[in-house]
């Protein structure tokens, strides 16, 4: 008791004396930076998944054949979500003498809950503010066209008669099937009984749309999952489109890799700053062994006092961090075009947790040795050091990052990537720093007078040198990996989203049909038109076992559904390699025929599948059974045609097929439509502009939100490396001011400075940069899924802003030397 | 700077010279007065005590004939030069050229060994050849086995030794010593005190010295008096 007693007296005197400002001011810095990049990637990915929950009109949908029952709806308003509800089944539509057959969507109160329909009324696209009126329907351009209906014109559904009021230009969940070829035609719900086509035995399908804040969504999605009857699918993002959710996915990693940036930040930060802490209490210590404090009062009161600084620093760099976010996000709404949703309380948690982590990994150790001052101290006062062991600092805090790291990635391949990287750039730091004090040594008989006194501060302070050198070379490599992943991805989204992205999809060109439709797709500009075969197929068997949904049900939702679904295999001769790339294995020789398949390393791995696994497809009633020899990594992006399989030309051929392909057009152009259906009426010309357009802004917006919290992280960085450099200068200082007495001019002190700090900051960004390289590398391919080209550029980055850092920071002291009369400069530092 | 333009042509033959010498200092209790109307002057070559109980101003008189700090009021002449006309790099200038100074607490730079730390000055002032007569100096003060050796390997008497050799090294007009046998024990403050009369009387510098000791007071020319701030008797 009288140990605490005295760390809550001893923190309140530090305190009042700005003993410990400097390590609060790091700690609350640290955390500052940490909740605030939290909060941020947070309220970013929150508005990324909303905006892509538009392609489900929901948050998450409850599907079902037989009409949804009472207990998902309670289930819903307990969780607190809004709900709309849509039925759809096919009929007859007829306008005039057109009948066609047309897709129905009766659309419930309030639907879409994300999102919104783009329609037009004959006065230009605009928002819709809700469901179509009662009497009216709606009705997708495309379809307005098949039939040749007018705005303003009657059309008969079943018993009732509607007017046409708009025409739909864009679904919020278009993108979820845009094969459908359909007109489809958007009524109100309570319209449909009027229209006789609901009735006991249509074949319907039943929606349950929800939305909620935070995780409202995912905990009734968890909650479903053990109650779904008969006929019930649920639907959430990991059904969306691959192009989309890559997008999103390389987002996530992104912002995970930004919040670990933040606690390495914090981390190299309080270890500088405890340094300097365990040294200034020196005294104190050996003072208080002298009157009598045993070891483990003395470790009671300081580490009770390390614990008490650690609630103060967090809390106050909770608050700064909550308050940074607050003023910034605003704008980062702005730019990303829409409503950024508040935060949890998570990052809060996360703060205090990360001040707590790095202050009693790094502050604890050297505050313990402070136990082992000899009293003889206070007569001598280069008696007992008591450095604590370096192992023991590099253990603690290395773990406590670990445990951090862990817990914040989301993804253990980035997490355990970056310990990796940390662990090998804090040898490699290290070792050149024993490597520079080595040379420094020598050199020093060369040089002279200030440049003399600077170098040799770097070799005098080994393990100071070393600590600074690895602490600042760790701050800044982890600076440097952020922005060379980030130039990565942004560089990425924009080759993959090329402004030529195909925007017509042509589908079901019989064989016979193909040398026409390339001839036809030449005359209209393609190139080189590629067609594929396209062979329906329902997965069968694995490794000689029949397989169904529930075979793969315990492997998520996402599994089950593609198992039980139909999908398209194509054969190809050789591999497109512009957007994909073989990760395992090794693709067929063009001309082999052999029966074997690539698979998409994303389904491969949503399966469990490896290579030699041998799959077998029901196509048609016949079965068909291969080996897989390759994976592929796919950049759906490209919105080129790609497939989940590929077999080699050959296999396939006793299967019917028919053909697809894509094609750009201008935007409004009709002319390839026209030619191609007036000569092949039974080929689909499908307009995919909405989708990429919707898929495009997606990944607009990720760039913006990836931009944002990438700058906001590097000057939180930059911030704390500064402080952190400076937390380091009161024997700088002292030293200064003797020099100042000695007759050093203020330029001979800025260079007595500068040379030290030219070392410390070229070595650290130096070896900074190559790391930087090398992990942004093996996260490049690991994480992000995509391929890396070295950057060396960095190196001189690196090493610029390394010396940059520290060379301002140094000058900053230096100017308090310069400014203030040596006297003071002694007394202050003295006292 | 510019030192001509702070020349004194009325300063003659003093050294230093304090005239209406006052410092203050803001507290959150008020003004706190810690020396007021100071005048005296120090002749070329003299040895002047500066003695007074703990408090009453004597370090940081000796503070403000340095030019380390700044007065509140008055002015210090120091070597012919006005203080008050210079700025800090005119002050370290000035000192650098014909200041040494010697500590209670030695203030060896930690990271220079004993050879470096005399050379330090002579190297601040832009000499070429600062190892010969930095060890000249070192062997002079009996230290020149010691040269390679750094500021924690060497005793305390050892250390205040190099600071002799770092003040006389570059050979001052003024030589200014703060307490310079309070951290040491009699025996080694004795022969820190004869080293530091003799190698004065060999170089002929101005010697101003702080003490509460009125024996080492008594080996002076002239002892001045500060009592709570002010020249009691000079």
């Amino acid at each position: 008791m009288t140990g605490l007693r005295l760390a809550w007296r001893f923190l309140r005197r530090d305190l009042r004396a700005g003993e410990v400002r400097v390590l609060l001011a790091a700690l609350a810095l640290a955390v500052t930076a940490v909740t605030a990049v939290s909060f941020l990637t947070e309220r970013a990915e929150r508005a990324l998944v909303l905006e892509a929950n538009r392609l489900l009109g929901g948050d998450a949908v409850l599907r079902a054949d037989e009409p949804i029952g009472e207990a998902p709806r309670a289930l819903a308003r307990a969780a607190g979500l809004a709900q709309a509800e849509t039925w759809q089944f096919r009929s007859m539509l007829r306008a005039g003498n057109d009948l066609k057959l047309a897709e129905v969507r009766g659309l419930g109160e309030g639907f879409p809950l994300r999102g919104r329909y783009r329609i037009d009324e004959g006065t230009g696209e605009r928002d819709a503010a809700g469901i179509p009126a009662a009497g009216t329907l709606w009705l997708t351009r495309a379809g307005a066209e098949r039939l040749g209906a007018q705005l303003g014109q009657t059309l008969r559904l079943g018993r009732s008669e509607f007017r046409l009021a708009a025409l739909v230009a864009e679904e919020p969940d278009a993108a979820m099937d845009y094969f459908n070829l359909a007109p489809r035609v958007f009524v109100r719900l309570d319209d449909l009984p009027a229209t006789g086509l609901v009735q006991e035995g249509s074949r319907m399908a039943y929606r349950l749309v929800v939305a909620g804040e935070g995780g409202q969504a995912q905990r009734f999605v968890d909650a479903m999952q053990g109650r779904l009857e008969r006929g019930q699918r649920l639907e959430t993002m990991a059904d969306a489109r691959p192009e989309v959710r890559s997008a999103l996915d390389r987002a996530d990693r992104f912002l995970g890799l930004a919040a670990l940036v933040a606690v390495i930040l914090a981390a190299v930060a309080v270890a500088m700053a405890a340094r300097r802490h365990g040294a200034r209490h020196l005294d104190g210590c050996a003072v208080l062994r002298c009157l009598g404090a045993s070891q483990r009062l003395i470790s009671t009161i300081h580490v009770g006092e390390v614990v008490l600084l650690g609630a103060l620093g967090s809390a106050l760099g909770v608050a700064g961090g909550f308050l940074a976010q607050a003023m910034v996000v605003g704008w980062l709404g702005e730019v990303m075009g829409i409503a950024v949703p508040p935060a949890g309380w998570q990052p809060v948690a996360q703060g205090f947790a990360v001040g707590f982590a790095v202050l009693l990994a790094f502050a604890v150790p050297p505050v313990l040795a402070l136990r082992r001052v000899p009293a003889l101290r206070v007569l001598r006062r280069d008696a007992g050091a008591a450095e604590p062991g370096a192992f023991t600092v590099l253990a603690a805090g290395f773990l406590g990052i670990a445990a951090l790291m862990l817990w914040r990635a989301g993804s253990p391949t980035l997490a355990l990537t970056l310990l990796a990287g940390l662990a090998a750039t804090f040898l490699a730091l290290a070792l050149l720093a024993l490597a520079l004090v080595a040379l420094l040594a020598r050199l020093r008989s060369r040089l002279r007078g200030p440049w003399r006194y600077g170098l040799a501060n770097v070799s005098r302070r080994r393990a100071a040198a070393v600590a600074q050198v690895a602490s600042l070379g760790l701050g800044l490599m982890a600076i440097l990996l952020l922005t060379l992943v980030r130039t990565d991805l942004i560089e990425r989204w924009q080759a993959s989203l090329p402004a030529d992205a195909p925007n017509r999809f042509l589908i079901n060109v019989q064989p016979d049909q193909l040398e026409g439709v390339r001839g036809l797709l030449r005359r209209h500009g393609e190139t080189a038109p590629e067609l594929f075969p396209m062979v329906r197929a329902r997965l069968a068997r694995v490794n000689g076992a029949a397989v169904t949904g529930e075979t793969y049900a315990a492997r998520g939702e996402r599994a089950r559904h593609l198992a039980e679904r139909e999908f398209n295999l194509s054969a190809v001769d050789a591999l497109r390699e512009s957007d994909n790339a073989v990760v395992a294995g090794a693709f067929w020789a063009r001309g082999d025929a052999s029966p074997q398949l690539s698979v998409e390393q994303g389904m491969a791995e949503t399966f469990g599948w490896k290579l030699g696994d041998v799959v077998g497809f029901d196509i048609a009633g016949s079965h068909f059974e291969a080996p897989i020899t390759s994976l592929r990594r796919v950049n759906w992006e490209s919105f080129r045609p790609n497939f989940f399989v590929l077999t080699p030309v050959g296999p396939l051929q006793a299967h019917s097929a028919s053909y697809l392909s894509s094609a750009r057009v201008a935007a409004g152009d009709a002319s390839l439509t026209r030619d191609l259906v007036g000569t092949y009426p039974n080929v689909s010309v499908i307009d995919v502009d909405a989708v990429v357009a919707q898929v495009r802004r997606t990944a607009d917006q990720v760039s913006v939100a990836v931009e944002y919290v990438f700058h906001f992280t590097l000057l939180a960085g930059v911030l704390v490396l500064l402080a952190s450099v400076s937390a380091s200068q009161d024997e700088r200082l002292l030293e200064g001011a003797v020099m100042r007495v000695l007759g050093a001019r203020t330029a001979q002190l800025r260079l007595a400075h500068a040379s030290e700090f030219l070392a410390i900051g070229a070595i650290a960004g130096l070896v900074a940069a190559i790391a930087a390289s090398v992990i942004s590398g093996v996260i490049a391919v690991q994480v992000f899924e995509q391929a890396w080209l070295p950057d060396w550029r960095m190196a001189a980055l690196g090493s610029g802003l390394g010396v940059g850092i520290v060379v301002l920071a140094g000058l900053v002291a230096t100017r308090r030397i310069a400014r203030m009369p040596p006297a003071q400069t002694l007394r202050a530092l003295a006292g | 700077m510019n030192h001509a333009s702070a020349r004194s042509t009325a300063s003659g033959q003093a050294a230093v010279r304090a005239v209406k010498l006052d410092k203050r200092v803001s507290l959150p209790s008020g003004e706190l007065t810690i020396l007021e109307g100071i005048d005296f002057t120090i002749r070329a070559g003299e040895r002047v005590a500066i003695v007074g109980a703990s408090g009453s101003g004597k370090s940081t008189l000796l503070s403000l004939l340095a030019g380390l700090d700044v007065p509140s009021g008055g002015e210090v002449e120091l070597a012919g030069e006005r203080l008050s006309a210079l700025d800090e790099d005119g002050r370290a200038k000035l000192r650098g050229e014909r200041v040494g100074f010697v500590f209670q607490a030695f203030q060896l730079l930690p990271s220079l060994n004993a050879l470096e730390n005399v050379m330090l000055p002579l190297e601040l002032r832009g000499e070429r050849d600062a190892r010969g007569p930095a060890k000249a100096v070192l062997e002079a003060v009996g230290l020149g086995e010691r040269l390679n050796h750094y500021p924690r390997q060497l005793s305390g008497g050892e250390q205040q030794r190099v600071a002799l050799a770092r003040a006389f090294v570059a050979r001052p007009q003024v030589l200014f010593a703060d307490e310079p046998t309070g951290n040491l024990d009699t025996h080694t403050g004795e022969a820190v005190i004869k080293l530091l009369f003799r190698m004065n009387a060999e170089s002929g510098t101005t010697l101003v010295l702080v003490t509460h000791d009125p024996a080492l007071a008594a080996r002076c020319d002239r002892t001045l008096h500060i009592d709570a701030g002010r020249l009691v008797a000079a």
